[in-house]
């Protein structure tokens, strides 16, 4: 195929590694005011976060979602990049038109040739639910250099809170109340969605997880999921006042508890190695334990009704991740026993 | 130019070809299919200088070919039946993002049961989408209609995208001969694609598509859409004006056929009408005062030529091969809702008919001339009419009588 002879290459942009180390140049802010998310709204922070990692030469396509309403209504929006909305279902495929144009334009000589960032986000609703088999479809297709990141709050947020795919065991939403004579509604374990892409794109050079608690780490991944040729996803883990029923105050709080329980480990698959990062990499190489979830679930009014039992059974199941997993927090199984040394 | 046999699917393909189609996403379903390998048989050998992708839906396709189009190559992609309905909601998003791009609509008939064969109700669904809609009878008006279509919905006046429809089998299927124009003269005509004032270009922050919440802004991004589909009315004249000028072939937005002076008149769309064509010929020679009138141009509708040619008529009779459950042939409502209140207008008598790929015999139409007689002379209008015959009724009756004994050998207690 005369596809993969052609070949833009991506940006290098520089690597953080700490707060203190963010280069000058990265302070100028491409997600600015304009936006009317709600106090403590982490995912408005990881759009920030994530403009800020991409930098100027970079065209944003938003799905359907908080991050497209709540930010982007006619005639205000605080994007200083080129963006424009998608439907709920179509991030991948939105990211591949536009890289694929880009590509076209580039190699017919219409315009000058340039590595341009092209990212599309999704909520879990557009990255977890509908959208899965377009973000698949992105993820095989290596010749365009594009990154997906979905941000997950947890549940149709911008829809006042149903349960979605990637919503905890548990967890009250305006779907799953908890009733008089079913407590806990809904019993499914949350989606394992960034170690799916991983797993099922074999070519994806590069899949992680991130947490605007951790703002750093978030900008570095952002960055190498950018540098690494071929499309790339990033989960992102966002605390939601509205959603999930606390003070605004703590949502940076919730970001870090979840990592320090264990919950939601931070990792990266670089071109076939997975690595953890930041507290979770303390937890599996050694140097650091696990917080209880309790103090996570016990912040959080969507768990109110949990009683004695399930505490434990929601530790029990994050328990197992650490246990049980091959990868923690990343593959659910292990390696089995020879069938034919079975008696 | 040269002169070739081709089918309709290969016609849209030299079509795409001849436009210098730089990005195609794909999705297979029948009887579509063809195009696309065509034009992957194309890419892969050198001939065509484009880049070929298949996602994973038509819904993610005609994203893919929307935001491309917007980021400023020119686009082309198709799909029929299902796969259109799968993709429906990109259609009408993309048409607000005012992408102009050029999707060929292979027409089945849509399930329950599941066809493989044309009617109209898939393309009939995306009526109302903002995509325009060019109706095609033969392969030739095919090819030349998609380069016609590229043209109109890249005009600055226009800026949306073009669905060219073309019947599943009888059309897709079926050899013709087919003029394909020289390259390089096809290039002039349809000249390079401007994405124009839309520049989704690194450091032009410009948010497009945002949410409009409150009617006011909405009511008017979405009148701007129907003016600019207007608009398209004026500009298909002048661009199948220089079509004709360079080329010598015509493609009115509405075809007439010996219509001019006769008192009766079929209307319909589609491969389909070549039947009627024939049958009109039939009828003069034993004296009827007959003709046809085939809208090509379904989005934006030709209102003022529909108007032109079919007031002062005696009585038209309209096949529709489509059904809106519970209404009846949508292309009679078009043609009602165009007349009405206008002076002389002729008595419609609406017929269903070709459903599912049924043909629509000679005789047919003999009967349906006659049935459109009577109710001129009568002044009595009969309801909707599904063409079906004795023999097919005997059909079902037997298929339902094996169902009925097979059931009573099942459950014979009851």
């Amino acid at each position: 195929m005369t596809d993969s002879v052609y070949h833009i290459g991506t940006q290098d942009l520089p690597l953080t590694n700490r707060v203190n180390q963010i280069p000058e140049k990265a302070v100028e802010e491409y997600y600015t005011s304009g936006h009317r998310t709600c106090q403590g709204c982490e995912s408005a922070l990881i759009m920030r976060l994530m403009a800020k990692a991409a930098g100027p030469r970079t065209i944003i396509l938003g799905s359907t979602g908080c991050m497209y309403v709540a930010n982007t209504t006619y005639y205000s929006t605080p994007w200083v990049v080129p963006w424009m909305h998608t439907q709920l279902g179509s991030a991948g495929s939105a990211a591949t038109g536009t890289a694929a144009a880009l590509r076209a334009l580039m190699r017919k000589g219409k315009m000058k040739e340039e590595p341009i960032n092209v990212i599309a986000f999704c909520g879990d609703g557009g990255g977890v639910d509908m959208g899965v088999s377009s973000i698949s479809a992105a993820l095989m297709h290596t010749q365009y250099n594009l990154l997906i990141i979905c941000y997950d709050n947890e549940s149709y947020a911008n829809t006042d809170i149903q349960i979605s795919g990637s919503s905890p065991w548990g967890a009250n939403t305006t779907f799953t109340p908890p009733g008089k004579k079913i407590r806990i509604m809904y019993k499914n374990w949350k989606k394992n969605i960034a170690a799916l892409y991983a797993v099922g794109h074999t070519k994806c050079n590069y899949v992680a997880t991130g947490d605007a608690s951790y703002p750093a780490d978030l900008i570095d991944k952002v960055r190498k999921g950018l540098k690494e040729p071929g499309p790339a996803f990033i989960h992102t883990f966002d605390p939601c006042p509205k959603g999930w029923d606390y003070d605004p105050f703590y949502s940076h709080k919730l970001g870090e508890l979840a990592v320090e329980s264990g919950l939601f480990p931070l990792w990266e698959m670089t071109n076939g190695e997975l690595t953890y990062t930041g507290v979770s990499a303390r937890h599996v190489y050694g140097g650091r334990s696990r917080k209880p979830v309790r103090e996570y679930l016990e912040t959080q009014g969507r768990f109110h009704h949990f009683i004695e039992e399930d505490y434990q059974y929601f530790q029990s199941e994050v328990e197992k991740m650490w246990t049980d997993w091959a990868m923690p927090g990343v593959i659910p199984f292990k390696l089995g026993a020879d069938p034919s040394k079975k008696k | 130019m040269k002169r070739k046999l081709l089918t309709g699917n290969a016609a849209a393909a030299w079509g795409a070809r001849l436009a210098r189609t730089d990005y195609v996403p794909a999705f297979p379903i029948t009887p579509q299919t063809e195009i696309i390998e065509t034009i992957a048989n194309w890419v892969d050998n050198g001939e065509m200088d484009a880049r070929m992708v298949t996602l994973d839906s038509e819904h993610s396709m005609i994203t893919a070919a929307g935001a491309a189009a917007t980021t400023g190559v020119r686009v082309f992609t198709a799909t029929s039946s299902q796969g259109l309905l799968y993709g429906m909601e990109m259609l009408y998003t993309v048409a607000g993002w005012r992408a102009p791009f050029v999707l060929v609509n292979v027409s089945r008939g849509l399930a329950t049961p599941i066809t493989l064969e044309p009617d109209h109700n898939d393309i009939l669904a995306a009526r109302d989408s903002g995509f325009l809609q060019i109706h095609c009878a033969t392969c030739q008006e095919v090819l030349d209609s998609i380069l016609i279509a590229f043209r109109l919905g890249e005009d600055e006046r226009v800026r949306l995208p073009v669905i060219v429809n073309l019947d599943g089998f009888y059309l897709s299927f079926t050899r013709e001969p087919v003029e394909i124009p020289d390259a390089e003269a096809a290039g002039r005509f349809v000249s390079s694609y401007d994405a124009g004032n839309i520049p989704f270009r690194a450091s032009a922050p410009v948010s497009q598509a945002v949410a409009a919440i409150g009617g006011t802004a909405y009511s008017y991004f979405r009148y701007e859409t129907h003016l600019a589909a207007q608009n398209a009315l004026s500009v298909y004249e002048e661009v199948a004006g220089e079509f004709t000028r360079r080329f010598g072939r015509t493609h009115d937005a509405v075809e007439t056929y010996r219509s001019d002076e006769a008192e009766y008149v079929f209307v319909m769309i589609g491969s389909f009408a070549t039947k009627a064509k024939e049958a009109v010929d039939r009828l003069r020679e034993a004296g009827w005062s007959i003709g046809l009138v085939r809208p090509r141009l379904l989005r934006p509708f030709p209102e003022e030529q529909i108007r032109r040619v079919l007031t002062g008529k005696k009585g038209i009779a309209v096949i529709d091969q489509n059904l809106s459950m519970g209404k009846g042939g949508v292309l009679y409502m078009e043609l009602a809702s165009a007349l009405h209140g206008q002076a002389n207008v002729p008595p419609l008598v609406s017929f269903i008919g070709g459903l599912g790929g049924r043909d629509i015999t000679p005789e047919e139409f003999y009967e349906m001339a006659s049935v459109t007689r009577t109710a001129a002379e009568t002044e009595e209008i009969p309801p909707p009419r599904l063409l079906y015959t004795k023999g097919e009724i005997r059909e079902v009756r037997k298929l339902q009588a094996i169902a009925h004994a097979e059931r009573l050998e099942l459950e014979p207690e009851k």
